[in-house]
Parts: C-alpha cells; structure tokens; sequence
C-alpha cells in the first residue's frame, strides 16, 4: 500500500466524516442542555432532501444550504415544543420524526419531481464547490508533505471546513462563554438554574435550534457536496452512527472529532476495500459496517471507561414539584 | 384527585391524538393535489371490501401485533425497546435454521419448533442490551438501536457467506421444504365452489398472535411476575422497598419483549416468504412503537391498533398503485400517530383536564 492509495483513503475519510461530525456536534449542544435527541437522522435527511431541491430549481447551493437548516429547524421546533413545552417521552418524539422526515420527503420529492422519490441531479456548477487552498498547487511535489496538504487538506467544501472550524468553536461557546455554562448547567441541574432566574426553557430551545441548524448543514453537505443531489433514505442512519460517535467522546468537542474522524474511517475503509484480508483470516466487510455500533455499545459497558451522560437529560424540567 | 376519569384517559386521549394524525395526513395528501375523501375510500376498496385485500390487512396486522405486544411489555416495566426490528431479524435467521436443517414430518411440528426458536432467537438478541441496562446502566434505547445495525450486518454475513445456495447472487436462503408451508386462510377457508383469500398472504399465524394477546394479557394482569414488572414500571425505589429485583425484572421484561418480537418472523419468513431475505421485517419492529403507543400497551388496544396500521399498509399499496400518492404517506401517518399518542399526548391531555376539572366544578 503506497502514499497514494493511503492518501486516497484518508481523503474520503475526512469527506465522510464531516456530515458525522456536524450532527455529532448538533446532537452535543442538544444532549448538554438535557434534551435526548435521536431524531439526528431525520433533521438531516429533511435538510438533505431541501437543500438539494432549492439548490437544483434556484440554482444557487447557498439558497439550498438556508433551506436546509430551514427545514432542519421546524423539525427542532416540533421537537422542542413536545419535550420542553409539552414534557413529552424526548425519546419518542425523535423516533417519530425521523420517520415523519423518511416518509416526507420521499412523499414531497415524488410530487415535485415525478422521479420515483429523488431530486434530479445537480450540476456541477450549482453544488459546493471544492476549495483549493493557497499554495495547494505549488507544494505538491513536495514529498510526503506535499500530497498530505494538497490532496488531503485542500480540496474540500466550504462545509467541511466549517465543520471542522465548528470544534474549537462549540468547545469555546460550551467552555469559555457564560451562555456554555448556563447550557451545561442545564443539561446537569435545571433547577439551580432556574433558581438563579435564568430561563431553562430558553436555553433549551436554543440549544435545540443550534441542533437544528447544525443538522440542516450536515443534511446539505451530503446532497449538494457529498453527492449530486436527494436521494431516498440517503443519510443511511449516519444520524445514529453520529449518536454513537457522541457517547463516544462522553459528549466532549474535540473527542466528538476523535471519534467523528474514527467512524468516518471506518466507512471509508468499508468502502474501498470490502473484504480485508490478514494473511488466512479474513475480515467481512459487514463487520467494518457494524463496527462503529460495536464500539459504541462497548463503550456504553463501560468496559473502557465509563459514558456518563449529562444527568438531566432525557427530563422533561417542572418548575414546582 | 385524578384531573380526569380514567376512561377519558384511556379513550378519550388516544382518540382525539389519532383524530388529529388523520386531519394532518388528509391535508399531506391535499397539499400534494389528491382527494382525502377519494383516497380514504380506495384503501377502504382495496383494503376492506375483498376477501383477499382483508387477508392482506390480516398479514400485516399479524406482524404489528407481535411487534406492538413486544414494545409494550418493556413499556410496561418502564423501557423503551426500540430493537424490535433487530430482533424479529434474528428471529427470522432461527426460523430460517430450523426450517432448512430439521427434517419435519407435518407443518404443525415444524410450527411448534420454529416457534419455540424464533422466541428463543428474538430474547437472546434482546439480552445482551437487557444485561448491560441492568448491570451496567448502559442506555436500553441506544443499545437497542446499535442492535439493529449490528443484527443487519450478521443478517447480511451469515446469508451471503453462509446460507445463500450456489449460484445465487440474492441475499437468501433457499426455499423452505415443502413440509415446512404453513397453511393460508385461502387453504383453511376455501370450498370447493368458493375460493377465500386468494393469494394472499394471511396463514395460521395470526391465530398464534392472537393466543400471544391473551399471553400477554394474562402475564401483566394476573401473574405475581407481570405485577412485579407494573410496579418496577411505576416507581423503581417502592418496587426494590417491596423486594423485586431490578436486575431481574429489567432482564426478564426484555426477554419475553425480545422473544415476542422475534416471533413476528414466523409470519413473514414461514407463512409468506417461505425463504429468510434479507429484508424480512421491513420497518414493522418500528411500527410496533406506533402501535403500543396507540394502543396504551393493552392487548386489546393493540389488536385494534395492530388491524388499524393493517389497514394502513394495504390500503397505502392500493393507493400507490392507483394514485399518485406514494407508499411513503403510511410512514407520515405512521410518523404523525406516534407523535401525537407518544410525545405531544399532553398537549391534548392538558386541555382536555381543564374541561372535566370544569364540569366537575359544576357539578359540585
């Protein structure tokens, strides 16, 4: 195995790894406030199949991308309003819109397209483009160095940048910023802070919100970067792989990247090679498909570690009991 | 005081949640240019009015019966099992085992055996995530959905490396032996003159579903096990003061839901399949949440839900098949029940409360 075909594989790590991260991270900011969500699949899928339609009849990818978090952030908004204005099972309320996001959009696109529940394709020009980095060109001779830096570093979209410019961001605002604390405080103790005449349900639905919009741009990432339009289905429980990427790293930023950066390997492993031969002994291809979920569900034993979600999590908050 | 009398909780909130899932589906299917009231009556047609439509309806209903008991019982003892889909797939791979490799002499006997290890199967892939929520307090739901992916994956392994005959490039088993062939409605109702339920997939199944009803009713209503399993439900610190065993009750809860789950594959795999795909359960161990939910974990509420989504998903075939209105729309309404009955039933039950708390006080 060279450089090349290592470089290659790494490349589509990072490609793959970006819609985990960014969902990863939404699913943090909701999770940290004490808001379960595992309707992360369904907000992506939604702003996947939004993105890709606006994108494809206005022409214009970033009018996709506002779409997107748009749609994203309705399916925040009910989910908000059944698990912190309604006290609602959080749980429950993701199932259902997931499947409420799987069957609108197959329903909507087949309306509006007539093309069997997907967009048409997006040309090339009217998708995120890549970016090639300053000096990009100049240093790929360069050896080892230079294929690192201009093939795998450069040559992504302004998305996957974003995303990984979002790490050091969300560890700033959760750790460094009054509103983080705040956050974290009510993912922990909501009754402190209401005590300290702060409103918890304003957090929460922010936290929400930045969930939302986090989502819709993961969702947008994989129909107009990642691929050329909405397909069915096309989020393929990266949504749940995310989740799992989240207890992963404990609901930490830059361990959500660790795992992000791991899971998205996998994939990307799973994709090119198949079968994955070590001299008699060979490794099925479905086991690298289920090994993100074995980690995860290791991870949760606590075998290695133990995963502590945050403690009011998943807890509608009563004011007065 | 309770705000509002039982009935009204047990009827009424249900009732109205579904009743609202049924105008937002009527105006999904207005927004995409059809006719509510014309597509109502097209799944009543196809759904309702033949012999074969209703056997359909049945098979259907067969499979959401299993999945909904199974949801409900961890219902019951306060747990979500999302994994109902994970573990009707494993269920199916024993049926699949025990269908290809034991030589049966009659469909009853082989009935009985691959119940027994479809049962077996469904439990023993609800285990581990019951184990590690009891013991280790690892999460039910998660663990339940990484089971999902993980039991697609061996699915795919044991079938493409493992069971596939040679030559094939589908991901299945080979035909079940003729000895295996459950009987269908069509071969049990039919005379000579009049053939019922013609083709469709409705067998002998579903009586086995409706016997596990009564199972189930029995096991949570009249057994010490099922009280135990109500009272760790309703608070864990009185059912551990009262000497249950939290580690056995989350255990067992999970065992009986995993088994009932994984009794589901006897419908598809034996009764209509007669082969393991790959793709056996198809999104029923998810409706099965839908239909506890709608059912208010009661067997009988279950069977009317369980026929409801039947319908549903007969109905939704005929509707995409003489429409322009995709299947998908059953997962909307499906998506929209489970909503309402599940996570926004206090943004019914709440108003609902102020009017008997004002009827009462006129009363008093």
């Amino acid at each position: 195995m060279d450089l090349a075909v290592i470089i290659q594989v790494l490349d589509s790590s990072i490609r793959l790894s970006t819609p985990l991260l960014l969902a990863c991270l939404a699913g943090l900011f909701s999770e940290r406030a004490g808001i379960f969500d595992i309707g992360l699949e369904g907000k992506m899928l939604i702003s996947a199949f939004a993105s890709a339609a606006f994108a494809f009849t206005t022409g214009n990818v970033w009018i996709g991308l506002m779409a997107g978090i748009g749609a994203s952030l309705a399916l925040s908004a009910i989910h908000g309003l059944a698990s912190i204005t309604f006290r609602g099972n959080q749980l429950i309320s993701g199932v259902a819109l997931n499947f409420l996001a799987s069957g609108l959009t197959v329903l909507i696109a087949q309306n509006w397209f007539k093309q069997g529940g997907r967009t048409p394709t997006i040309p090339e020009e009217q998708r995120f483009q890549d970016i090639t980095l300053p000096f990009a060109d100049a240093l790929r001779d360069v050896p080892v160095f230079g294929p690192i830096y201009s093939d795998l570093i450069s040559g992504h979209s302004a998305l996957a940048y974003i995303a990984f410019l979002m790490v050091p961001l969300t560890w700033w605002v959760l750790f460094r910023t009054r509103f983080g604390l705040r956050l974290r405080a009510v993912g922990e103790a909501p009754d402190a802070v209401d005590t300290a005449g702060v409103s918890v349900i304003g957090l929460r639905f922010a936290a929400v919100g930045t969930c939302g919009v986090l989502c819709g741009i993961a969702g947008a990432y994989l129909a107009t970067s990642l691929q050329a339009g909405f397909v069915k289905e096309m989020t393929a429980g990266r949504g749940y792989i995310a989740l799992a990427a989240l207890i992963f790293a404990k609901w930490r930023p830059w361990y959500a990247l660790m795992a992000c950066l791991l899971f998205g390997f996998l994939q990307a492993v799973a994709l090119r090679f198949q079968n994955i031969r070590l001299g008699d002994f060979v490794i099925p291809v479905q086991l690298m498909e289920a090994l993100p979920y074995i980690l995860t569900v290791v991870i949760l034993a606590g075998f290695v570690g133990k995963a502590i979600p945050p403690r009011a999590g998943g807890e509608p908050y009563v004011k007065e009991r | 005081m309770d705000k509002m009398p039982a009935w009204a909780d047990a009827v009424l909130v249900p009732l109205i949640s579904v009743f609202l899932a049924a105008a937002i589906s009527a105006l999904v299917i207005l927004s995409i240019g059809e006719n509510p009231l014309n597509a109502f009556s097209i799944m009543v047609e196809g759904a309702l009015s033949s012999s074969r439509g209703i056997g359909y309806t049945l098979y259907y209903a067969t499979n959401f019966i299993f999945t909904g008991l199974a949801v409900a019982v961890a219902f019951h003892a306060r747990m979500f099992n999302i994994g109902g889909e994970g573990q009707a797939m494993i269920g199916g791979l024993g049926v699949a085992l025990v269908c290809l490799f034991i030589p049966w002499p009659h469909w009853s006997l082989a009935l009985l055996g691959a119940t027994v290890i479809a049962a077996l199967f469904g439990a023993a892939w609800a285990y581990i995530p019951a184990f590690l929520q009891a013991k280790r307090g690892s999460h039910i739901v998660i663990t339940t959905i990484m089971f999902n992916f993980i039991a697609f994956s061996l699915l795919n392994y044991v079938l493409v490396n493992m069971l596939k005959p040679q030559g094939s490039s589908d991901p299945a088993t080979a035909r079940f032996p003729e000895a295996t062939h459950l009987p269908t409605f069509q071969s049990m109702f039919s005379t000579a003159d009049n053939v019922m339920f013609r083709n469709a997939p409705a067998n002998v199944t579903f009586f086995i579903a409706l016997l596990a009803c009564v199972a189930v009713y029995l096991l949570i209503w009249r057994t010490r096990l099922g009280y135990e399993l109500r009272s760790f439900g309703q608070s864990e610190t009185a059912a551990v003061y009262a000497g249950i065993s939290p580690v056995k009750i989350t255990i067992v809860a999970m065992l009986i839901s995993g088994g009932l789950a994984g009794l589901m594959a006897l419908n598809t795999t034996m009764g209509e399949a007669e082969r393991l795909v790959l793709n056996a359960t198809e999104g029923a161990g998810f409706i099965g949440i839908a239909v506890a939910l709608m059912g208010r974990s009661h067997p009988v509420g279950i069977l009317l839900a369980a026929l409801l989504f039947g319908f549903l998903y007969q109905g939704g075939t005929e509707l995409a098949f003489w429409t322009s209105i995709p299947t998908q729309l059953i997962i909307v309404i499906q998506a929209l029940v489970i909503l309402f009955t599940g996570a926004l039933d206090n943004m019914v039950r709440m108003p609902l409360e102020k009017i008997f708390l004002n009827i009462r006080k006129g009363d008093a």
